[in-house]
C-alpha cells in the first residue's frame, strides 16, 4: 500500500510534464511515420515497416531513462526523498516505487508504436505481442540506468547525459538508421559489446518469427538489465544512507 | 516529561565534528529553537534525531525511543519539513498531502479525513486542486508544514520554515506554527533572531558543533547584558559567552 502510493505519485509527476508526452510518445510516432514515407520513395530494405518497428520501439524506450532519472535527481535535488525517508517507506518502497510505474507507460508506447505500424502496413500478428513482451528486460535496462543516474547526477546534468548522450548512443549503435555492417570495425565492435543492437535484433527476430535468431541478443539483453539493475540499486541506496 | 534527550551526540565527518557532544533536554510541547550560524551543526543535529543520518557516537531518546536501536519506531512518532521546499510540483495540494498519508501506511478513511482537517487548518481549500509546483513560496511553505503533520506527529522538526520569504507569508506562516504550540512538541531551526524570539519557549545557541547556551529569550538576553536578542546573539556566539 504504502508503495503503490509512492508509485502512483511518480506515474502522475512523468505523466502530467507535457515534455514527456511529447519526446516519449510523439517523437517515435513521428519517425515511424517519416521514415515510412521516405521508404514509399526511396525503397530500403532497413526502412521496411517490419524493420523498422523495433530499431523505433528500442529508440523510444531510451526517453524511459531520461524520465526515471529527472524525476529521481529532481527529488533529490528539492529535498523531496529526504522528508520521504523520514517516513515508514522502507528502501524497497522507493526502488520498486520508482521502477513499477515506468513499466506499464513502456508497454503503452511500444503498443502505440506498434499500433501505428499496423496502421502503416505491419501484418497484425501474435508476434507483434510476444514482441511488445520481449520488450521487458529492455525497459528495465532503460528504467534502471534512469535510477542509476538519477542517483548520481543532478536534473540538469541528467539532461544532458540521459536526454542528450544515452538517446544518440542508442540510436547510432543499434542497426536501426543504418547498417553496422556498413561501417563495421571497431564502431561494430563496439556497437555489439552494448545492449542497443542486441535488443532490435531480438525484437526484429520476434517480429519475423525467427525465434532462434533471438539468442544470443536475449542474453546480452538481460544480463544488461540485471548489471545496471544492481548497480541502480547498491547506488540509490548508497546515496540514500548519505543524506 | 521528557520528549527529546540527546546524550554525548556527535557527527564526525572525516576530520570535521559538525556535532561535539551534544546534551540536551526538550521537554514535551515545547518549541524550542536551535539557532547558529551556518556550521554551527542545527541541520546535522535535526538529520540525527529525525534519522536521516547515524550519530557517530552518543545517542538521543525521542519519547523514550532511541535514534540509534530504535529509528523505525522513531520515524512513526515524528515529521520533518526540511529547508528546502520539498513537495511534489506536478501533484494537487490534496494529493501531497494524500501522498504522506499513503507514505505512512493510512487506510483510506483515515487518509481522507487527515486530508481534510489539514485543508481546513491551513486553510488550503481555495488551491487543494492546484499544482504544488505552481504555488507561492510562501504557499509552498504552509503546504510543507501541512505534509509533516499528516501523521499527527508527537515531534515536529522545522528546517528554516520560512527561509527566502516575504515579511507577509513569514507573518502568516508564523501564525500556523503558533497554532501548533503546546499540542506537539515543536524543533525550530532558523537565521532570524526575531522568529526564534518570536515563537520559541527556550532556545539553543550552537557553535562549531558546540551547544554554547540555552535558555528563555529573556535568559538569554540577561545573560549578554542587551535588551536586544539579535544583539545578545552576537555576543554570546563571538565572545562564546556559556
Amino acid at each position: 500500500m504504502k508503495m503503490l502510493t509512492f508509485s502512483n505519485r511518480n506515474a502522475k509527476e512523468i505523466l502530467r510534464d507535457p515534455l514527456n508526452l511529447v519526446f516519449g510518445l510523439g517523437f517515435p510516432i513521428v519517425l515511424i511515420l517519416l521514415l515510412t514515407a521516405i521508404q514509399a520513395n526511396i525503397p530500403v530494405t532497413l526502412f521496411e515497416i517490419a524493420h523498422l518497428t523495433p530499431g523505433i520501439v528500442v529508440f523510444g524506450l531510451s526517453f524511459m531513462t531520461l524520465f526515471s532519472a529527472t524525476l529521481i535527481a529532481k527529488d533529490r535535488g528539492s529535498s523531496l526523498l529526504q522528508r520521504l525517508y523520514t517516513t515508514p517507506l522502507s528502501s524497497k518502497d522507493f526502488i520498486v516505487g520508482y521502477i513499477l510505474p515506468i513499466l506499464p507507460i513502456c508497454i503503452v508506447q511500444t503498443l502505440i508504436c506498434y499500433t501505428v505500424a499496423v496502421i502503416l502496413g505491419l501484418e497484425i500478428t501474435v508476434k507483434i505481442l510476444l514482441s511488445v513482451a520481449a520488450t521487458l528486460p529492455v525497459a528495465l535496462f532503460f528504467i534502471s540506468m534512469g535510477l542509476l543516474c538519477g542517483s548520481i547526477f543532478t536534473d540538469k546534468q541528467v539532461g544532458g547525459i540521459c536526454g542528450a548522450l544515452l538517446t544518440n548512443l542508442s540510436a547510432w549503435l543499434s542497426g536501426t538508421w543504418f547498417d553496422l555492417n556498413l561501417v563495421g570495425g571497431v564502431f561494430k565492435n563496439i556497437a555489439y559489446a552494448l545492449p542497443f543492437v542486441h535488443a532490435v535484433e531480438m525484437e526484429r527476430a520476434i517480429l519475423s518469427g525467427n525465434y532462434a535468431d533471438i539468442f544470443p541478443h536475449i542474453y546480452w539483453v538481460t544480463g544488461y538489465a540485471v548489471a545496471v539493475t544492481i548497480a541502480a540499486v547498491l547506488t540509490f541506496l548508497h546515496q540514500m544512507k548519505k543524506q | 516529561m521528557e520528549a527529546i534527550k540527546t546524550v554525548e551526540l556527535t557527527k564526525k565527518y572525516k576530520d570535521l565534528t559538525a556535532v561535539d557532544r551534544l546534551n540536551l533536554i526538550i521537554e514535551s510541547g515545547e518549541l524550542f529553537s536551535l539557532l547558529g550560524v551556518n556550521g554551527a551543526g542545527k541541520t546535522t543535529t535535526i538529520k540525527m534525531l529525525s534519522c536521516l543520518t547515524k550519530p557517530t557516537s552518543g545517542n538521543a531518546f525521542l519519547n523514550g525511543k532511541s535514534i540509534v536501536n530504535e529509528s523505525t519506531a522513531v520515524k512513526e512518532i515524528i515529521a520533518v519539513s526540511p529547508q528546502e521546499t520539498a513537495v511534489a510540483p506536478n501533484l494537487t495540494v490534496k494529493e501531497n498531502l494524500e501522498l504522506m498519508a499513503g507514505a505512512h501506511g493510512f487506510s483510506k478513511d483515515k487518509s481522507k479525513a487527515r486530508v481534510a482537517a489539514l485543508i481546513e487548518q491551513f486553510s488550503l481549500a481555495e488551491i487543494e486542486n492546484k499544482k504544488a509546483g505552481k504555488l507561492s513560496g510562501g504557499w509552498q511553505r504552509r503546504l510543507s508544514i501541512a505534509m509533516a503533520l499528516i501523521c499527527e506527529p508527537q515531534i515536529l522538526f522545522l528546517d528554516e520554515p520560512t527561509l527566502g520569504l516575504d515579511v507577509l507569508a513569514r507573518s502568516e506562516l508564523w501564525d500556523a506554527i503558533r497554532s501548533l504550540k503546546g499540542k506537539i512538541t515543536i524543533i525550530l531551526t532558523t537565521h532570524y533572531m526575531e522568529e526564534a524570539e518570536a515563537l520559541s519557549d527556550r532556545v539553543a545557541i550552537m557553535k562549531s558543533g558546540k551547544l554554547l547556551l540555552v535558555g528563555t529569550a529573556d535568559e538569554i538576553k540577561a545573560k549578554a547584558g542587551t535588551d536586544k536578542f539579535d544583539e545578545a546573539f552576537v555576543r554570546i556566539v563571538k565572545e562564546e559567552i556559556k
